[in-house]
C-alpha cells in the first residue's frame, strides 16, 4: 500500500471524500423531496384500520360504486346521481337523505320545506331530475305497524351466567 | 404493532378509548376547530385518504366519533367481539345515538350521551366573556349575567334529569316519518348542575302576562348563512319548576361541546330539544316562542289523531308538551344465547315525561302473560327508575323478552307502534331483545 511522506493513507482519503459526496446527494435529495420521504416513514393510518376497513381506504376504491351504491356518498348510483351529490351534499351529509324515505310528493315537500325554512335554493330543471331520483330509489317500504327485530342485524353470542 | 391490534377494528377501537383512537387513526390530538384548532395537516389527510376525498369539514368534525362514512362500513360491523360506540345518523349536522347496551350506567356517561345537533356548535368559547342574557315583552328589565355571576349569585342544584329527542324511535313508523332516524338510543340520564331558572327570572321580575321562554344559543346554521339554527322554549309554568335548570355541570363535568358547552337549559319530561344549548339568552314572551323550529310542523303532532300517512295542516299541528312513559332494556343486549335452565339476568331504565314509573313487566311470549319486574324509585322528579329481573324459559327455542311500563296516571306503553304523525315524534312502544334459549 502507497503511503506518501506525510502517511496520510490516499485510500482513506478518497472515501472520506466519497462519503462526504455521498452525504451531499443525500441532503440534497432530502431538500429537494424531504416531505415526501418523511411521509414514507410517517405512520400510516392503513395500518391501524385492519382487515376491517382496508378496502374503503384507496381513494379509487371511494369513489367508486359498489353493489349500485357510491361508497364515499353512500347513495344509490343510478341515473341523477350526480345532480344529486352535487346538490344535498352541500349543506348536510348525504346521511340525511339516504336514511329517509318518501313518495315523490313527500320528497317535495321536504324540498320545499328546505326551500322556506333552510335556505335551499329553487332547483328549476334538476328539480324533477332530483325528484325521480329520490322517489325511485328512496321510496317508502310498507311494514305494517311494527317490523320484526331485524334479525341479520343481529349478532349472536353466548352469556356466561353465573351459577345460582 | 402487535398483532393483537391488527384485529382491532374501527368501532372496537373507538369503543375502547375514543380519544386514544382518534389519535392513531388520524394523529388527530387537539381539540376539534370547533374549540381551538389543533388538528394537523396531517391529520386531515389521514382522514381524506381514508375517505377517498377531501373531508372539508375534518376540522370541525369532534374527537372520538367515528366518520359517519366509515362508521357505515357493513364490514366493520361484521367484527367478532365488537363493542360499537355510538352511531352516528348524520356528520353534519352531527347526530348520534347510543346503542341500547351501552346505556347501562344509570347516569348516562358525557361520552356516551347522544348528539342531536340541529347546526354547527361554536367555534370558540371563552369562558370569561360568555353571558347570558334575560330579555323579551314580558322581563321587567333586561339583564345580562356573566358565569362567575351565576354560579356566585344563585344558589346551586344538582338534578338527575333524562333528556330524550321527540323523535327518538322515528324510525319504526310507517309510512316513514322524514329527520334523522333515530332508533332508541336519542335518550339518557345524566346528573346536571347549575342555577334554577326560576331564581334567575323572579330577580329579573317577570310580568303577569308572560306565558313562554324562549332560547337562543351560539350555534351557527349549516348553510353558512345567518339563519338562527333552533330558538324553542317552553311554557312559563315548566320554566318555574324546580327541576328547570340553567345548567354548566354534566355529571360533575364541564358539559361536553356537541351537548352544549359551556351553558345550556335542561327541562326534564320535555322534548329535549327545548333544553337550549350554547345558551346564550333567553326571552320571556307574552305569546307562544314562535322562534324557529318553534312551529310548522317542527315537535308538533296532530292535535287530532290521524290515520297513518295523513297530510296534515301547519294549523291542526299542536306543540308537544310531556313525553310519554318509556323504558329500554340496557342488559343483555340483543341477541343473547344462552343455556336451557339457566336464569337470564335483565335490566334497564324506565322514565315518564312528567309523571313516574309505577309499574314495570316484562314478557316472554308476545304480550300473552307479564311477570313484574323490581322496579327502583327515581332519585328526583324526571330522573330515569331502573329495572331488573331474573328470567326463565320453559324450553329451547327463539324468544323475544318485551318490557313494558306503566305510570303513575295507569297509562302503559304500547306493543305496537302508537298514534302516527307525519314527523315521527313519541314512538314510545315497548323495547324488545332477541333470545335464543340453547341445550
Ligand atoms: C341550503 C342548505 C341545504 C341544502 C342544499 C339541502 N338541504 Fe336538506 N336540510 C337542510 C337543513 C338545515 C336541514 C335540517 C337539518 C337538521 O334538522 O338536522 C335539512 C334536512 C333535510 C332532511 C330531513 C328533513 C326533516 O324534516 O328533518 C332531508 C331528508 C333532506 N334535508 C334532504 C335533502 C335533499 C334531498 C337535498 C337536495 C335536494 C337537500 N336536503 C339539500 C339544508 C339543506
Amino acid at each position: 500500500m502507497e503511503e506518501n511522506r506525510n502517511g496520510i493513507n490516499i485510500g482513506l482519503l478518497i472515501t472520506s471524500v466519497n462519503f462526504v459526496f455521498v452525504c451531499c446527494l443525500l441532503l440534497f435529495g432530502y431538500i429537494a423531496a424531504g416531505d415526501i420521504i418523511a411521509d414514507w416513514f410517517k405512520y400510516s393510518p392503513k395500518v391501524a384500520l385492519t382487515n376491517t376497513t382496508k378496502k374503503t381506504t384507496s381513494a379509487s376504491h371511494f369513489d367508486k360504486a359498489i353493489d349500485g351504491i357510491h361508497v364515499q356518498t353512500g347513495l344509490v348510483y343510478a341515473e341523477g346521481f350526480e345532480v344529486v351529490r352535487g346538490t344535498c351534499t352541500t349543506c348536510h351529509s348525504a346521511k340525511l337523505v339516504t336514511q329517509n324515505r318518501a313518495t315523490r310528493e313527500g320528497w317535495k315537500q321536504m324540498i320545499v320545506w328546505m326551500q322556506v325554512t333552510q335556505g335551499l335554493w329553487d332547483l328549476g330543471e334538476q328539480e324533477p331530475i332530483i325528484l325521480d331520483y329520490l322517489a325511485t330509489h328512496y321510496a317508502p317500504k310498507a311494514v305494517g305497524r311494527r317490523a320484526n327485530i331485524d334479525l341479520a342485524e343481529v349478532e349472536w353470542y353466548i352469556l356466561n351466567v353465573e351459577e345460582d | 404493532m402487535t398483532k393483537n391490534k391488527q384485529k382491532i377494528g374501527i368501532h372496537e377501537l373507538y369503543a375502547k378509548d375514543p380519544i386514544e383512537a382518534d389519535k392513531l387513526l388520524w394523529g388527530r390530538v387537539g381539540e376539534p376547530k370547533s374549540r381551538r384548532g389543533f388538528l394537523k395537516k396531517s391529520a386531515l389527510a389521514a382522514i381524506s385518504l381514508a375517505l377517498g376525498t377531501k373531508m372539508v369539514f375534518a376540522d370541525y368534525f369532534p374527537r372520538g366519533i367515528i366518520p359517519a362514512a366509515l362508521a357505515h362500513s357493513s364490514e366493520a360491523f361484521e367484527l367478532e367481539g365488537k363493542r360499537a360506540g355510538l352511531i352516528v345518523l348524520n356528520d353534519k349536522p352531527i347526530n348520534a345515538e347510543t346503542p341500547p347496551h351501552l346505556l347501562d350506567d344509570k347516569l348516562t356517561p358525557n361520552d356516551l350521551f347522544f348528539v342531536r345537533n340541529n347546526g354547527i356548535p361554536p367555534r370558540e368559547v371563552n369562558l370569561s366573556t360568555w353571558t347570558l342574557t334575560i330579555e323579551g315583552e314580558s322581563v321587567r328589565q333586561s339583564k345580562t349575567y356573566t358565569l362567575a355571576d351565576l354560579k356566585s349569585k344563585f344558589k346551586q342544584y344538582t338534578y338527575h334529569i333524562t333528556l330524550e329527542c321527540g323523535g327518538n324511535g322515528r324510525k319504526e313508523f310507517n309510512p316513514p316519518a322524514k329527520g334523522n332516524q333515530w332508533s332508541t338510543g336519542a335518550v339518557g340520564c345524566a346528573a346536571w348542575t347549575g342555577v334554577r331558572l326560576k331564581d334567575i327570572l323572579n330577580e329579573v321580575g317577570i310580568k303577569s302576562n308572560a306565558v313562554y321562554i324562549g332560547y337562543y344559543g351560539k350555534d351557527t346554521h349549516i348553510s353558512g348563512s345567518d339563519k338562527v339554527v333552533i330558538s324553542r322554549g317552553v311554557p312559563i309554568e315548566k320554566a318555574m319548576e324546580d327541576e328547570s335548570l340553567i345548567a354548566w355541570a354534566m355529571n360533575g363535568e364541564a358539559i361536553p361541546m356537541l351537548n352544549g358547552y359551556p351553558l345550556r337549559l335542561v327541562f326534564g319530561g320535555y322534548p329535549a330539544s327545548c333544553s337550549g344549548k350554547w345558551l346564550h339568552k333567553i326571552v320571556v314572551r307574552d305569546k307562544v316562542h314562535d322562534g324557529p323550529k318553534m312551529t310548522g310542523q317542527s315537535y308538533r303532532v296532530p292535535c287530532k289523531p290521524v290515520a297513518p300517512g295523513t297530510k296534515v295542516a301547519d294549523k291542526d299541528m299542536c306543540i308537544i308538551e310531556a313525553m310519554p312513559v318509556k323504558s329500554l332494556i340496557t342488559f343483555p343486549k340483543s341477541g343473547v344465547m344462552l343455556p336451557l335452565g339457566k336464569q337470564l339476568p335483565l335490566r334497564g331504565h324506565a322514565w315518564a315525561g312528567a309523571r313516574s314509573v309505577t309499574k314495570m313487566e316484562y314478557s316472554i311470549d308476545f304480550g300473552m302473560t307479564w311477570q313484574p319486574c323490581n322496579l327502583s324509585a327515581p332519585k328526583n322528579r324526571f330522573a330515569w327508575q331502573q329495572f331488573d329481573a331474573k328470567v326463565s324459559f320453559p324450553e329451547e327455542g327463539y324468544y323475544e323478552v318485551w318490557v313494558r311500563a306503566t305510570d303513575s296516571e295507569g297509562v302503559a306503553q304500547p306493543m305496537l307502534l302508537p298514534g302516527w304523525n307525519p314527523k315521527g315524534y313519541l314512538n314510545n312502544a315497548c323495547h324488545r331483545i332477541a333470545v335464543k334459549i340453547t341445550n
